[in-house]
């Protein structure tokens, strides 16, 4: 542990006693909480850098899964995209952890890459960038499934990697940041609602 | 059994349950003076290690979602701990046609380190039921009897709230509310406008400093519990008093068997297992409350058998375990296009509901009896997992486009939760299974549960009710239920709102409640029940103040008792 994980412990205790034996604070809850996102940034930047290895997808398997996370969200002109925003690890811990996460995602990506070599001879990555288009334009939709049945499965599959995407994006700094969410902080009074627009 | 490891320390009192209830009793039974052994499942909470406050998602590897992306069905991973509707090596089962849901929670406090803080006032009504409408039972003691308890329980815990004198909601001793964020100015809009009562809410959250417990810094996230106590938790606000007096020993890792009865047909101690070295050992007590929450305290009476009491302990009247009941709940949402125009604001508040909806049509004829009261949430609140399912479903595709949409819908829906009062039935209780038992091999409990036309035509009207109230709102309502089938109208499974109560009942009558007027069994006189069990009715109220205000009272009551030498 970092001398720094100490004093965090430290100053949130201090105010835990504070609370229960009455005494009169110097410390605001404010200070704590901004000192404990320090550490726990710092914490972070500290461990060892370099490239991200799987726990559960074979590193073909990351390349596809982290390629299609960032066609689902990519960046645009306000922020980043879904493989910045750490979607691809978050979705392949969740994996690593839970077999029928592993059936829907390892074998969903098994199956995109059977239709791809189906309809183009080639597994999805080395399709073009149009050929890509093609295939996740007839996934993406649930109606093209009532077309045609043997969509089913790749409906299914896409939908569930794409609520994981958005999950892994919307809960990331940038994520959360796009939306504007202003908040997880010590106020001293809840300022209330700003005046509401015309209904 | 040999391996039995007594201790021969004689405590006045052994309290099972470091709860709501149990945490109020050990409060005002050491401070009355007596000594108490306090029995608790589960490990000790530390606030600063145990509790997420303040954490964003991204500082947590699983974002929220937990291992394997679990932690959904227990509320999500920055729920306080150790809440969970199945433990493992501690099952319970449900019988053919039923589907009860369990959700216990072993830690020091129980469930009172996540529970929602919504403290309401049971109504004077609410004790005279079966006067009112011949539907179950009145209660052996009123809201009269009552009502200093409360006082003494809101000004030591301190509640927020305004005096508004609506008949179904009395009003207590209140701090002042929070300000109204912009959710609640339309629904109290739209609700002036269809004729519905829309008041500040009643939680237990400090908006000023109490007892110096520190005020609400206003972070949103009560539920993860709170490092400065400044909310109310029965391990931050009721054991560290009790600890003071020098006089409260706490046990942990103790999870109760049996209540032993003594040759003089008195409680002598309860027996329990360590759950560290898996070895039974037993308390000595003068007296034992049982505090384990409801079923699990039913559990203990019923496994509790001897000669004297073949059907478990004080169940002569064979009503332990009987006239369980949750609150009936449904859920819905709208969105609210209004909302879409608000610039980014901090609309976190307070842990919970800053308004909410009593019950409002006491004035009138209903197509079902009692009634329920409506919480309402959303807005900005901080993003979380599974924050845009609902756009996801609707709107397809991928790229740039599902950023945009969900810029524009954030923060515009409006949830609405109604908790209504269920009538206790025949086809609703809790008994022993006869075949399984718990990794402690202590036999579990089968649940039996029944929703009645009443409860079913109670969810419809909220559905009806959340429908009418978007829609004055200038909203669209999305939820959509059933009429039939295993949810008609969106009802919740039993259990599922984790109000359940009624399975050891106080009555009058020793001959269909097993409790009296102050928690104290018929049959033993040392044996008292402080958790949710005692409660004759569930009125739409959420039932922990309440549970608070009887512990208080038949505490002080057991503490006069045993100074008479009536124990």
């Amino acid at each position: 542990m970092s001398e720094n994980s100490v004093t965090r412990r430290d100053i949130l205790r201090t105010l835990a006693i504070g609370a229960v034996s009455g005494s009169v604070l110097q410390v605001i809850p404010a200070k704590a909480a901004e000192y404990a996102h320090h550490v726990v940034h710092n914490e972070k930047a500290a461990s060892p850098a370099g490239k991200y290895v799987p726990k559960y997808f074979s590193s073909h398997q990351y390349e596809m899964l982290t390629t299609l996370c960032d066609i689902i969200i990519p960046k645009d002109e306000k922020s980043g995209g879904a493989v910045e925003a750490g979607a691809p690890e978050f979705i392949d811990l969740l994996t690593s952890e839970n077999e029928e996460y592993q059936l829907a995602l390892g074998g969903g990506l098994q199956w995109l890459d059977s239709l791809c070599s189906d309809r183009y001879s080639n597994v999805f990555l080395d399709c073009t960038p149009e050929q890509r288009k093609e295939v996740l334009d007839l996934i993406a939709f649930r109606k093209n499934a009532k077309q045609d049945l043997t969509l089913s499965q790749g409906v299914a599959f896409f939908a569930f990697l794409r609520r994981l995407t958005c999950d892994g994006f919307y809960t990331s700094k940038i994520g959360i940041a796009d939306l504007q969410y202003i908040g997880n902080t010590a106020l001293r009074e809840f300022p209330g609602c700003p005046p509401l627009p015309e209904a | 059994m040999s391996q039995v490891i007594r201790s021969p320390k004689m405590y006045d009192v052994c309290v099972i349950g470091s709860g709501a209830g149990g945490g109020t009793a050990a409060k005002v039974l050491t401070e009355g003076g007596l000594n108490v052994v306090l029995l608790e499942a589960g490990p000790p909470v530390t606030p600063e290690k145990d509790f997420k406050m303040l954490m964003w998602p991204y500082e947590l590897p699983h974002r929220g979602a937990g291992v394997g992306g679990h932690a959904g069905e227990n509320f999500g991973e920055f729920l306080a701990p150790n809440g969970a509707w199945n433990i493992e090596g501690e099952p319970y089962t449900s019988a053919s046609g039923s589907n009860f849901q369990w959700f216990r929670s072993r830690i020091v406090g129980g469930r009172t380190n996540h529970w929602g803080r919504i403290a309401l006032r049971f109504a004077p009504i609410d004790f005279k039921s079966a006067t009112r409408d011949g539907l179950g039972d009145d209660w052996p003691i009123t809201y009269d009897d009552l009502a200093p308890y409360y006082d003494k329980v809101e000004s030591y815990i301190g509640v927020f709230g305004t005096r508004e004198n609506v008949s179904s909601a009395p009003d207590g001793m209140f701090l002042p509310p929070p300000k109204p964020r912009c959710t609640d100015l339309i629904v109290k809009k739209a609700c002036d406008k269809i004729g519905i009562i829309c008041i500040p809410s009643r939680l237990a959250i400090l908006t000023r400093s109490v007892n110096g417990r520190l005020p609400c810094h206003y972070c949103g996230q009560c539920g993860r519990g709170c490092v400065t106590a400044s909310n109310f938790s029965s391990s931050q606000v009721m054991i560290p008093p009790a600890m003071k007096t020098g006089k409260l020993t706490m046990v942990t890792g103790a999870m109760a068997r049996e209540v032993l009865l003594g040759k003089d047909g008195k409680a002598e101690g309860v027996s329990y297992i360590d759950k560290a070295t898996r070895t039974e050992k037993r308390v000595n007590a003068r007296a034992v409350v049982l505090a384990a929450s409801a079923c699990e305290s039913a559990r203990l009476l019923l496994n509790s058998k001897s000669s004297q009491f073949p059907n478990g302990l004080a169940n002569s009247s064979g009503t332990v375990g009987r006239y369980l009941t949750d609150s009936v709940g449904s859920d819905g949402w709208g969105i609210i296009p209004q909302l879409e125009k608000m610039p980014p604001h901090n609309h976190d508040g307070v842990g919970g509901m800053h308004m909410y909806i009593p019950w409002w049509k006491f004035d009138r004829k209903n197509d079902f009896p009692r009634g329920y009261h409506i919480e309402f949430g959303g807005g900005r609140e901080m993003p979380g997992i599974g924050e845009f399912n609902d756009l996801l479903h609707e709107e397809e595709g991928y790229g740039a486009s599902v950023k945009k949409r969900a810029r524009q819908v954030y923060g515009t829906g409006i949830g609405m939760a109604g908790r209504g009062e269920m009538i206790p039935n025949p086809d609703t209780y809790c008994e022993i299974d006869p075949i399984v038992v718990d990794k402690w091999g202590i036999p579990v409990l089968r649940f039996h549960f029944k929703w009645s036309e009443y409860e079913i035509r109670q969810a419809k009207d909220m559905q009806e009710t959340f429908r009418a109230i978007i829609e004055a709102a200038g909203g669209e309502y999305k939820t959509k239920t059933p009429i039939s089938g295993q949810r008609p109208f969106g009802i919740a499974e039993g259990g599922k709102i984790i109000h359940e109560v009624g399975t050891a009942r106080m009555g009058a009558d020793p001959k269909s409640a097993v409790l009296n007027g102050y928690c104290q069994a018929h049959d033993v006189k040392n044996v008292f029940v402080m958790d949710g069990a005692p409660l004759v009715t569930n009125p739409d109220k959420n039932p922990t103040l309440t549970i608070m205000a009887l512990a208080w009272r038949a505490s002080e009551y057991l503490l006069d008792e045993a100074k008479k030498g009536n124990l």
